[in-house]
């Protein structure tokens, strides 16, 4: 801690960081633009200065940058100096003399940092009387749009981009008045971080391209706290809602995990729950087709099914919440609860779970990958099943030049002598893979093998690090030696990292992983251990102990069980499609789901069923923190003959009808707290955000902002009478202005806004995300409310490391048969993200990739096509020649239109010439 | 860096397709030898470039790029940053006309007219029959001599407006 | 002191602009490469370091800083880090500026040397010389010389069959004035855009690519092997007694004067003494208005003030700098706003555009400007102008560019404010010649 003198006040603050930093953390504002918490200080944009004194007697002070300053003990500084406050207006009038007067049509407007800077700095007449520069525009792919002349060059797109990120397509150029930032040439931005280009740029230049066609202003959306529902990692997102439709995802900020930044799957996946062609009443079965049927009416068929059936199985889903998959059980009965993965996931799945629940060492948070300083990545190619994970490890990898600034005693904020000591030099990150990964050009060491020569590399590194763990024999000495570096290099790292996960579709790879985290921990090490889940929610139903999806199948098939209750699932993405045929042509199908998929339409009842948006629930994520999603918006207020809820909420229906208890308005609560009760693994979720009895000051929190417009001619099209906004009787948010807006740092006790409570960023001066300093304890820290979630175990620490011991046998290659593996794709593998347009263009085309041998024992070339049988279906695809598959291995990109789902490990017949 | 558009496409003069040539090539990975990172020789590689072809194209900063294991964007973003690299093709012989303040005093703004009066072109501009280019060029280092100019890597002194003619007869 | 006196000039004793400069053979034969095998024979490096630092030698580049003190920052001793670097600082394009080219034209042997001993100094491991594209002959003869040296054996592994080694390259650049700057310059030698880097951290400690560098201009590094071969006292005296400083110093003047040119003269030369007897005085008909002392990055003065001693100090007290030391002669017959015109033009042009003040300011400054010359300004515009000399001061950019910049304005709109005035709109129209410098 340091003592800081600022206008005449003592304040205790964070010695290590700079000026700015302290300041904002302490709620004081200073203007800037160059800095970013995740980015450090470059002193560009000159827009932070501040009079800085010697000693308190000091009167004359000079200005300095408060981001290159930093803030030890004795620091005098004044803020509100006048030569300070003169040279920061000046600054913001340098930087608006190019900037065109386009807010009224510009998509940043209202939540732009620039608007909100040039208040602050009080520069508010136009005295440049010339005309301004201008530049061209790049057309930046489906995600991004750019409006380059609305630039205030303060260089962040750049930094975030390219050190931060590792984008090699996007670069600054041009010199004096006339730097351009975009790409060399037009064309899509390639980095999957991209996204996060439209908050990281304080101005209008990148805006969200998927926003822009049902554009609406920030404050003109309805919000609430929601968790990205596109990988297991949990991001906390911030979706904005207007007229029944999902117009934005923005950043939803969360010390743990997060923090400021989401992958673009996660901000640009939103599409599907806007799509016309999704179920928005119930349907029932005529004539081999589904037709539109009221909701009375599918409820009284539904009964009789479910009253006059001997056998009903459930079947839940990873990405269903918590609640609507506890719902099912409930309706079913325990034994007749079925889990939504394939067989092969569920298997992946309780390994993953039972590794970090009854194991040593419980998994690190995603936020907390980023402090590692050497890491293995076994097996997971994170930047496709979890993307924000291979940011997080970036930021590993750049770890070194924080040590270098430390060993220099410079700051950890010195952006620029980070790049500079560093240069292209990283912390050590060992990678194994089938494939090439979008790791590989950070990794010190990659290894491409089939997933039982990894996992005996893995199980070689637990050995070298602890000679407890089991050894592996016969392994040539090249892996050996391999194995030996890896171990050395994780021993000597202060926090090593092991990064694993279900991606790779071998439980041999997961209990490699484990036993390398084991090792490390024997030896006494804080080891960050990190595995990935298939999807959103694959903790929270594996917790739930279902029965294997093919057990319900063959019920179904044999005649064993009648009816099936398909929750929010596509059954023909989790088992080969004649095996789910086999069972759905006999079963009489139940299904409740928001979006239209081959199994809805085997359905006798589909429901419509609420998305992560439009109604609330727990799920839990890779690292099993449970975390609470909220309904953005009611859909019914703008349509009050659509009939989508919850699944939880269907279910709960379903149960009074068949019960005929009457008790028909289930609460999220009751649900949740039922479950809580019913399983205790599940005793933490109520805590994972106030119920909704819980009150800020006596208010329900506001969905909208105080400035939200138009609410009373919104149904101006239904009726001219304004109705009651709508009633939550499942959380402490309101549908409305009307609620607690707050920070915490105004006259408000700072604990009162809980951390699941926080919808959107804003606070008084500040519109744009950079709001979320307002809500932290210290800038780039924990949200002051708490971050969002709980954990529902902690580490076993005590518990005795009883290492796996099964060792594979070594791959052996078989040219004719190859093994297949499903590559998996950021864009395309994960369902929902895959039905938003903006993300479905960006969808590889199908292909088959294998190395250079194996296409020249078969005198294939690029782009030849083969026809390839995988599980009886054949497929005829383009060649890609990858010389980094190893041999008797190809591989299929998982989810390409055309490609059914794969499971890794099938084999594969090709031929040549012939089409399918 | 190009744009949307930024030069009709008819304004360019036809060139034949780009291809690193092999001395080149062999003279930028000597020059990564010089430095402790290859990124280095990004000057000296677009330099090469330029010296055969007159200017550096997309193509090429592609290709240095490869050779130098760096990115595009990197090596283009150099190549925009700098005044004596040509994104945009140029004629046969480029005029560099010293404009800073030495020159200046001593009559650059006469020699200037004189040029663009001559050649019938103003900065930036190249001669119908691609034989010059004409350019400002900051101070020279001649300031005793001036004005000053270069054509190609020739540096000439005390150019009056008077002797331009013969002087550029010298450059076919 | 008149032209004729007669003094020691070390560093251009063996310049002759007509001919071809020194081979190594024929620099060796007048005492060359003496200074190197004195160091790396019979002298520790922190001798060298020592022997320069008693000699006061200050930087040549334009802000005088002691290069002893610069030297004796970088980490030596077994435990300093294996790669360190010297750069010459060989970019001059400070407007007004012509004495390095002479240098380096002139005799490359002895820069050749003089980096191969202040490499000694600090134990580097690789030397290059940053020299500005547009120097084509200087490349040339450099380069010549460091192929003879590297046959002499003064260049590479192990020099004079020590264990030390340098190697030494000439490293030219593309053309940016902001690569003068030292940080930038690093920047751009490691291939990257030349945007200057903040400091701390300084070169000594992280420089290129991350590792103890230092940079020096072309004439610093001159004195250095003279200085080995003679020691302080002698250094000290060159400047006989005119300034605290030591040496001498390339000065030199051009504009409308009758003999411009450049100079080797003892530190403290007066002004006049250059304009008038070196430089002839201003060509008939024409009569001083004001003078750049060291490159467009200085306050202008006025005719009398030429009395004052060309130093660091003196210059300083003056409310300008010496910077490179080579005079800029206004006349009479100028426009101040078109000189200022020109001025500000260069630095907006040369503007990194890293930061804000400098890169937006300066291109505003220029329009202001012009529509004064085109008498179309508007009485805030002069009131802007005098902002911006504040707004664009020492500390408040990214580095001393903006600043430079401001130095010619500032000292303008002290000295010649009628002229300033006159260009707001309420006076006569523009004559046609007027506008076209509008365009
Ligand atoms: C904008 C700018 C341009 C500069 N240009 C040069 C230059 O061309 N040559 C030079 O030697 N120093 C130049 N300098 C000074 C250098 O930054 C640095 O101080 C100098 O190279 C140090 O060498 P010295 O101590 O030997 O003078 C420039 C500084 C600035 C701020
Ligand atoms: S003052 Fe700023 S913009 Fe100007 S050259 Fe220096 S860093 Fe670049
Ligand atoms: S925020 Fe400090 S200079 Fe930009």
């Amino acid at each position: 801690m340091a003592t800081i003198h600022v206008d005449g006040k003592e304040y205790e603050v964070d010695g290590s960081d700079n000026l700015l930093h302290a300041c904002l953390s302490l709620g004081l504002n200073i203007p800037y633009f160059c800095w970013h918490p995740a980015l450090g200080s470059v002193g560009a944009c000159r827009q932070c200065a501040v009079k800085q004194f010697k000693d308190a007697d000091d009167t004359r002070g000079r200005l300095v940058m408060s981001c290159l300053t930093s803030a030890t003990t004795g620091t005098y500084i004044s803020i509100t100096d006048p030569e300070a406050v003169a040279f920061r207006a000046s600054v913001d009038e340098f930087l608006m003399a190019n900037h065109p007067h386009d807010c009224p049509v510009c998509e940043e407007g209202g939540h732009c940092h620039l608007q909100d800077m040039t208040v602050m700095t009080g520069h508010s007449l136009r005295r440049y009387h010339f005309t301004k520069r201008t530049h061209l525009n790049q057309d930046l792919g489906p995600f991004i749009n750019h409006e380059m002349n609305r630039c205030i060059a303060c260089y962040r797109c750049d930094r975030f981009y390219r050190e931060y990120a590792g984008g090699t397509d996007f670069g600054v150029f041009g010199a004096h008045d006339n730097v351009y930032f975009g790409r060399p040439t037009p064309g899509t931005l390639e980095n999957e971080f991209s996204g996060n280009l439209t908050e990281v740029c304080p101005t209008g230049v990148f805006t969200d391209k998927t926003h822009s066609e049902r554009y609406v202003r920030k404050w003109d959306m309805q919000y609430a706290p929601s968790v990205c529902m596109h990988c297991s990692l949990g991001c906390n997102v911030s979706p904005g809602e207007r007229y029944g439709e999902i117009r934005r995802i923005e950043n939803r900020y969360n010390g743990t995990i997060n923090h400021y930044f989401l992958c673009d799957r996660g901000r640009f996946g939103y599409g599907y729950t806007n799509r016309k062609d999704r179920p928005r009443v119930a349907f029932i079965a005529q004539d081999g087709k589904l037709a539109q049927a009221s909701t009375e009416d599918a409820r009284a068929r539904l009964g009789g099914l479910l009253r006059g059936a001997k056998h009903v199985v459930g079947i839940g889903s990873p990405r269903a919440s918590l609640e609507s998959n506890f719902a099912l059980r409930e309706l079913v009965g325990a034994e007749n609860f079925f889990d939504g993965h394939s067989d092969a996931e569920h298997v992946l799945v309780a390994q993953a779970i039972a590794i970090l629940r009854d194991g040593p060492v419980a998994s690190t948070t995603l936020k907390a990958l980023e402090s590692g300083d050497a890491a293995l990545v076994l097996g997971e190619d994170v930047m496709q099943t979890a993307p924000r994970a291979a940011l997080s490890l970036r930021q590993a990898a750049r770890g070194l030049g924080q040590k270098l600034l430390a060993q220099q005693k410079l700051q950890h904020w010195q952006a620029g002598a980070l790049e500079n000591l560093a240069q292209d030099h990283y912390n050590p990150i060992f990678v194994t893979a089938t494939h090439a990964t979008r790791l590989d050009p950070i990794a010190t060491e990659t290894c491409r093998a089939a997933v039982e020569d990894q996992a005996r590399l893995g199980l070689a590194v637990a050995h070298f690090i602890d000679p407890a763990a089991p050894a592996v024999a016969g392994l040539d000495a090249a892996t050996e030696a391999r194995a030996q570096r890896i171990a050395e290099c994780l021993l000597a790292a202060e926090r090593p990292l092991v990064v694993s996960g279900t991606g790779a579709g071998s439980a041999e790879i997961l209990q490699a992983a484990a036993n390398v985290a084991w090792a490390l921990h024997a030896r006494g090490k804080t080891v960050g251990f990190f595995l990935a889940f298939p999807e959103a929610n694959s903790f929270g139903l594996g917790l739930m102990d279902a029965r294997p999806l093919g057990e319900a199948l063959d019920a179904l098939a044999n005649g064993a069980a009648e009816v099936a209750i398909v929750v929010e699932n596509d059954l023909f993405r989790r088992a080969p499609t004649a095996r789910v045929e086999a069972a759905l042509d006999k079963a009489r199908l139940v299904v409740v789901d928001h979006q239209d998929t081959p199994t809805t339409r085997h359905a006798e009842v589909l429901l419509p069923a609420a998305t992560v948006f439009e109604g609330d629930g727990t799920v839990v994520n890779n690292e099993g923190r449970a975390q609470r999603y909220f309904q953005v918006f009611d859909t019914a207020y703008y349509h009050p003959d659509i009939a989508t809820t919850e699944s939880w909420r269907w279910l709960r229906r379903l149960l009074s009808d068949v019960r005929g208890d009457g008790h028909d308005a289930s609460t999220f609560d009751e649900v949740s707290s039922a479950c809580a009760a019913v399983l205790p693994q599940f005793t933490a979720i109520t805590k994972a955000a106030p119920q909704a009895k819980f009150r800020i000051l006596g208010l329900k929190a506001a969905r909208t902002p105080h400035r939200y417009s138009g609410r009373t001619a919104m149904r101006a099209n239904l009726s001219v009478h304004e109705p009651r906004a709508s009633q939550d009787a499942d959380s402490p948010l309101a549908f409305s202005m009307e609620g607690f807006n707050g920070t915490g740092t105004d006259n408000t006790p700072a604990d009162q806004r809980p951390g699941a409570l926080v919808s959107y960023a804003w606070a008084p001066g500040w519109n744009s995300p950079q709001a979320w300093n307002k809500f932290q304890d210290e800038v780039g820290g924990h949200l002051r409310g708490g971050d969002p979630g709980v954990h529902l175990f902690t580490a076993n620490t005590q518990a005795s490391t009883t290492y796996f011991t099964h060792i594979p046998a070594a791959f052996v290659v078989d040219n004719t048969t190859p093994r297949v593996v499903a590559l998996p794709q950021i864009f395309g593998s994960e369902l929902l993200s895959s039905r938003a347009e903006p993300v479905a263009s960006r969808i590889t085309e199908a292909y088959v990739a294998m190395n250079g041998t194996l296409a020249a024992t078969l005198s294939l070339a690029e782009h030849d096509s083969v026809a390839v049988t995988i599980a009886g279906s054949v497929l005829s695809l383009p060649v890609r020649i990858s010389d980094a598959l190893p041999d008797g291995i190809i591989g299929v990109p998982d989810g390409a239109p055309g490609i059914p789902r794969i499971a890794t490990g099938a084999q594969a017949t090709l031929k040549v010439g012939a089409a399918a | 860096m190009s744009t949307a558009d930024p030069v009709k496409l008819k304004d360019l003069p036809k060139v034949a397709p780009f291809v690193l040539h092999p001395d080149d090539r062999a003279a930028i990975v000597h020059e990564k030898t010089l430095y402790d990172y290859p990124r280095a020789a990004v000057i000296e590689a677009l330099k090469i470039v330029q010296a055969r072809h007159g200017w550096v194209c997309d193509a090429a900063v592609t290709a240095i790029a490869d050779v130098l294991g760096v990115t595009a964007a990197d090596v283009d973003g150099v190549a925009t940053f700098y005044n004596l690299i040509f994104r945009q093709p140029v004629g046969r012989h480029v005029i560099k006309i010293c404009d800073s303040i030495g020159c200046f005093l001593t009559g650059y703004e006469a020699l200037r007219a004189a040029f663009e009066k001559h050649l019938g072109i103003r900065y930036g501009g190249t001669t119908p029959d691609n034989r010059f280019t004409l350019l400002p060029v900051v101070c020279l280092g001649a300031c005793d001599r001036g004005p000053v100019i270069m054509i190609d890597d020739d540096t000439h002194f005390n150019v009056g407006p008077d002797g331009i003619v013969a002087l550029l007869e010298r450059y076919a | 002191m008149n032209a004729d006196t007669v003094f020691e000039r070390p560093l251009t004793a063996h310049i002759d602009p007509t001919r071809e400069p020194l081979s190594l053979k024929e620099y060796e034969a007048v005492g060359g490469y003496a200074a190197l095998r004195k160091a790396v024979k019979e002298m520790a490096p922190g001798d060298v370091t020592k022997a320069v630092k008693d000699a006061n030698l200050r930087g040549r580049g334009g802000a005088g800083f002691p290069t002893g003190v610069k030297w004796s920052l970088i980490p030596m001793g077994a435990d300093a880090p294996r790669d360190k670097y010297i750069i010459c600082n060989a970019d001059e394009m400070e407007p007004g500026t012509f004495k390095d080219r002479l240098l380096m034209e002139g005799n490359p042997h002895q820069l050749v040397e003089a980096m191969l001993v202040s490499a000694y100094a600090i134990q580097a491991s690789r030397a290059y010389i940053f020299l500005r594209g547009e120097y084509i002959l200087a490349a040339q003869r450099l380069r010549a010389a460091i192929a003879e040296a590297m046959e002499s054996g003064y260049v590479g592994a192990h020099i004079l069959g020590g264990s030390w080694g340098v190697s030494l390259s000439v490293h030219t650049g593309a053309g940016r004035y902001i690569c003068g700057e030292e940080t930038a310059l690093i920047n751009s030698l490691e291939g990257k855009r030349a945007n200057p880097r903040a400091k701390p951290p300084f070169p000594q400690i992280a420089g290129l690519w991350g590792k103890p560098t230092v940079v020096n201009n072309v004439e610093t590094l001159c004195n250095v092997p003279h200085i080995v071969n003679r020691g302080a006292d002698w250094f000290h005296g060159l400047s006989q007694g005119r300034s605290q400083d030591s040496g001498t110093k390339l000065y030199g003047c051009s504009g409308r004067v009758k003999n411009p040119g450049c100079w080797e003269l003892p530190f403290g030369t007066t002004a006049r003494e250059i304009l008038e007897d070196y430089a002839g005085g201003l060509q008939d008909g024409l009569k001083l208005k004001c003078w750049l002392p060291g490159g467009a990055s200085t306050d202008f003065l006025l005719p009398e003030q030429l009395d004052l001693a060309m130093d660091y100090d003196t210059i300083g007290h003056a409310h300008s700098r010496m910077g490179t030391g080579l005079i800029m002669a206004v006349d009479d017959h100028q426009d101040i706003l078109k000189v200022l015109l020109n001025l500000e033009e260069f630095f907006a042009q040369e503007s990194c555009g890293w930061c804000t003040p400098c890169r937006d300011g300066l291109p505003w400054s220029v329009k202001i400007l012009r529509a004064l010359i085109a008498r179309q300004g508007r009485r805030k515009d002069i009131g802007i102008l005098e902002e911006m000399t504040h707004a664009l001061g020492p500390g408040r950019t990214f580095c001393a560019h903006a600043p430079g910049a401001m130095e010619p304005l500032q000292s303008a709109l002290r000295f010649f404010r009628d002229e300033f005035e006159a260009g707001v709109a309420e006076h006569p129209a523009p004559t046609p010649a007027e506008l076209q410098v509008l365009t």
